[in-house]
């Protein structure tokens, strides 16, 4: 069997006096789909950062594709929450998938011809290819999605990584969103965060609960017991069969 | 305005003047676009007025005033840029400071200076019938550096306004590519200082982009539409404030103003 392509070993993490991770370890195999699950300020997005190498861990070594993770940030695909820029920016959809391009281009002038064709390829893959020069700002919550998904996937990544992808979605588009990335999974190996548990076990083999600290189990072993470990109060389970349909979105197994 | 025409006909003055609309024009059309996408209206400020500083040392030192515009433009906005980076949380007050000790130590230079007083209202307001031919060319050569500049990094320019966190993830030096852009809005505003002086910078550096992204979607293409507008912009104020002698800066500011407002309102009724 070849050997993880991410070892997160004994890391410890804090903003300022906060300890956000403590002494979390976890190896991800060629080809799983892990989720990790968790509460809000759980540590969540600081462990998807760590392992791309936007942070440092304080204690414990992470190793990405047998190097540091800011060498190996370049084979990773990231797709981060998107409260996080602007939607009014005004850059087109081909625009914004093109940039999964910079570091595998050339430096100066524009991007050439192959790039473009790269991106295209994941415009296809991704269902966008129509959109792809309408401006960002004119999309709906399910496009610009997938515009991030396919900006990630123009980079060739051998992992990808997401934060909340299904976060400012409605549950229809969340399933094509999931159904697109079990797609993928065929030749990527994919880590999604989300506090949706109810929903991406569906999906996924199996899921990291994190909370400060980790605990992985494989789906099927999931109980109302290691939930309410993991959230600290009762929760109203949402079976793995169940699949969610408009009505019932997944938050609501938190309560 | 026929007495406009008659007089470029015939005078150097504002043959000159109007190369410098042209020339500062193609600057504040490439690089406002960045100033209003990334939000920095407030640090262009900071660096127009703490040019003021560099002007004054620099007339104090009996040198070229455009040198001292130059280093102390580029010197804020590479403060400004790394402060930003790294402390972020002091950015605004930084910003503040450097405005107006900027200005206060412009203005101790220039009162301290012997002989003859400058006009310090031709620094802040801007004096555009008064630039002399060798400041063209100065001008041109800027604005060829910063259109090469931006052409050649115009992808990394763009990746690191729009998501600089994946920029950093794609191996792009955000560091770098951030200042490299701060030190090109230096460059504007040293040449538009020369139009409409340190205190209307922002004017021109905002407006004519801010009402080019009512219209288009794309960056590259919101530069060209700047371009035109600070065009029609410039040399319209221009030839308004020329019979009846008006501060031409002033007149310029006025109409970009106005445009600004047209178009913003033009926005609102178009789509309630």
């Amino acid at each position: 069997m070849s050997p993880p392509v991410i070892t997160v070993n004994n890391v410890s993490f804090r903003y300022n006096e906060v300890p956000v991770l403590e002494k979390v370890s976890l190896a991800v195999e060629q080809g799983e789909f892990l989720g990790i699950v968790g509460p809000n300020g759980g540590g969540k997005s600081t462990l998807l950062k760590l392992i791309l190498g936007l942070l440092k861990p304080l204690q414990g070594t992470i190793a990405v594709l047998g190097s540091a993770p800011q060498e190996a940030c370049r084979q990773l695909g990231y797709v981060p929450q998107f409260i996080h820029f602007d939607r009014h920016f005004p850059i087109s959809v081909c625009d914004t998938v093109l940039q999964g391009r910079l570091g595998k281009t050339r430096t100066f002038l524009g991007f050439n011809r192959y790039d473009r064709k790269r991106a295209a390829q994941a415009m296809e893959e991704t269902e966008i290819l129509d959109l792809a020069q309408r401006p960002i700002a004119a999309l709906s919550g399910g496009q610009l999605q997938r515009v991030l998904i396919a900006r990630a996937l123009a980079c060739d990544p051998q992992i990808l990584l997401l934060d909340e992808p299904t976060a400012n979605i409605d549950p229809k588009v969340e399933e094509d969103v999931f159904d697109l990335l079990k797609r993928l999974n065929e030749r990527i190996t994919m880590i999604v965060v989300s506090h949706d548990i109810g929903f991406i076990s569906n999906y996924i083999n199996r899921v990291a609960c994190l909370n400060r600290t980790l605990v992985c189990h494989t789906t099927s072993a999931i109980t109302g017991g290691i939930l309410e470990q993991l959230y600290g109060s009762p929760i109203r389970m949402v079976h793995h069969e169940t699949r969610l349909n408009g009505s019932g979105k997944a938050h609501g197994n938190h309560q | 305005m026929n007495g406009f025409i008659d007089a470029l006909t015939s005078q150097t003055f504002l043959q000159n003047a109007l190369w410098g609309s042209v020339l500062a024009s193609i600057a504040c059309g490439i690089i406002g676009p960045y100033v209003v996408v990334r939000k920095i209206g407030y640090l262009a400020g900071g660096i127009a007025h703490a040019v003021l500083g560099g002007m004054g040392a620099a007339y104090f030192l009996g040198k070229s005033p455009l040198g001292g515009a130059l280093i102390a433009a580029i010197g804020a906005a590479l403060l400004i840029g790394w402060v930003s980076l790294h402390e972020h949380r002091q950015e605004d007050i930084m910003i503040s400071a450097l405005w107006a000790v900027g200005m206060a130590a412009g203005i101790l230079f220039i009162s301290r200076t012997p002989g003859y007083n400058v006009d310090l209202m031709s620094y802040l307001f801007g004096n555009i019938l008064m630039i002399p031919r060798r400041d063209l060319y100065l001008i041109a050569f800027l604005d060829l550096g910063i259109a090469v500049t931006v052409l050649l990094f115009f992808k990394q320019f763009l990746a690191v306004s729009f998501d600089p966190e994946f920029a950093r993830l794609r191996g792009i030096s955000v560091e770098f590519f951030s200042l490299l852009l701060l030190t090109l809005v230096a460059l504007t505003v040293v040449i538009l200082i020369q139009v409409v002086g340190l205190v209307l910078v922002i004017a021109l550096l905002t407006l004519p982009a801010a009402i080019a992204g009512n219209y288009t979607r794309t960056l590259g293409r919101m530069m060209v539409l700047s371009i035109l507008l600070g065009f029609l912009f410039t040399s319209g104020g221009l030839a308004l404030s020329y019979q009846p002698d008006l501060p031409a800066g002033a007149t310029i500011v006025m109409l970009a103003g106005g445009g600004y407002l047209l178009s913003t309102l033009g926005r609102r009724f178009r789509r309630p």
